[in-house]
């Protein structure tokens, strides 16, 4: 354990006494495997939908990213998305199915509604599904874009390679804020 | 355009006609709680009426009223393109005795419509075939759509997670600036 052969793959590899080994630790090599081949969970319940399925078309397309293929049952899914809004009525369908899971298992929050709640602060939403389940990523947006999707994704990509549990949070790539002072600089309109 | 409907159940019904309102066209009529269920059969089977759509039924909670709940529909006829709003009122100031008849027995497409009132204003339908809750859970307790219903109460089916910390943007408030229990607290700015 702890290192591989890898297959010789010029006649300049196989000639060499000490090439053509790669060493590495088990776990990198098990978190190298399983950050390709995320199998997930859509749980997909609001208008966030949407923007999961622009996300998982050609034009963006999630599977550069191996990270492409469903699975409708929980029991063979490795990363349960949570797609929009989730009512307190749904809470136990949504705990139900992460505990279905088999570990090692993740979950990612998609918009803004799954990270917190987002703007229904009623007698009817769940405030965040890390209220009943553990959450590794959390997508803000209404709804994200995808390119902030693929941050995301990335980003748990990057801690399941480091064996990170803790959870993580999509910045913006660039402060809102900012193109408002670019515009005014631009128009010269005083702030 | 549906005066001369009003001016029908003016003749027709008499007293139990308690209040009519016209407002850019659009007819509203307050019926006796007691004759609903008449008023509204004789609407749909009357030929000069033939309110054959029933669009919507719902409930307005008015807390300082005495019959404090209305319940409003809202009614359609195709063949003479006409509309009526028809109204009731029910309940006493503590909610109780909301009591009305049901309409499914002339419009069966009431029958969501009324759940839906039950569920979230509390207004009993009588003579209704199954009125259960239709949006929220059967465990859940009260009618959240009354005024006297708090505002930020939430009733879990699951318990929530203890000890866990949240994230930078997500606070105590759940990071939601606007929000009412913001406000409430006086952090905003």
């Amino acid at each position: 354990m702890g290192e591989i052969v890898k297959p010789p793959t010029t006649t300049a590899v196989i000639s060499g006494s000490e090439q053509g080994f790669a060493t590495t630790r088990l776990d990198a090599l098990l978190g190298w495997a399983r950050k390709y081949s995320l199998f997930m969970y859509p749980f997909v319940t609001a208008c966030c939908g949407m923007e999961f399925f622009s996300m998982t078309s050609p034009r963006y397309d999630v599977s550069r990213f191996g990270a492409e293929a469903p699975r409708f049952s929980p029991r063979q899914a490795d990363l349960l998305w949570v797609v929009g809004t989730i009512s307190q009525r749904q809470a136990p369908v949504l705990k139900r199915i992460y505990e279905q899971m088999l570990d090692p298992k993740w979950v990612l929050a998609f918009g803004t509604c799954a990270s917190c709640g987002g703007f229904y602060d009623n007698y009817t939403t769940l405030a965040g599904i890390d209220k009943i389940i553990p959450c590794d990523i959390y997508i803000p947006g209404c709804p994200p874009r995808p390119e902030a999707v693929f941050d995301g994704l990335m980003l748990l990509q990057d801690k399941i390679a480091r064996g990170d549990r803790t959870p993580g949070i999509v910045k913006p790539r660039q402060d809102p804020a900012q193109n408002l002072v670019e515009l005014r600089t631009k128009n010269k309109v005083p702030a | 355009m549906s005066q001369k409907v009003v001016d029908i159940l003016k003749e027709k019904f008499g007293s139990v006609v308690l209040e009519t309102k016209s407002e850019h066209k659009d007819e509203t009529v307050v019926v006796e709680a007691s004759a609903w269920f008449e008023v509204a059969q004789f609407l749909r089977d009357d030929p000069r009426c033939d309110m054959q759509q029933m669009v919507d039924l719902c409930g307005v909670d008015f807390p300082d009223r005495e019959p404090r709940f209305e319940v409003v529909m809202h009614l359609h006829s195709f063949r003479l393109k006409h509309r009526l709003r028809l109204k009731a009122r029910v309940g006493d100031r503590d909610g109780e005795e909301a009591t009305i008849k049901s309409v499914v027995p002339i419009w069966s497409g009431a029958n969501w419509f009324e759940r839906e009132t039950y569920d979230l204003m509390g207004i009993e339908f009588d003579g209704h075939p199954d009125l259960r809750r239709i949006l929220l859970y059967p465990e859940f307790e009260g009618h959240p759509l009354r005024k006297d219903y708090p505002a930020n109460k939430i009733q879990p089916l699951v318990p929530f997670r203890e000890g866990y910390e949240k994230l930078p943007p997500f606070d105590e408030f759940e990071g939601m600036s606007f929000g009412r229990q913001v406000f409430r607290s006086g952090k905003f700015d």
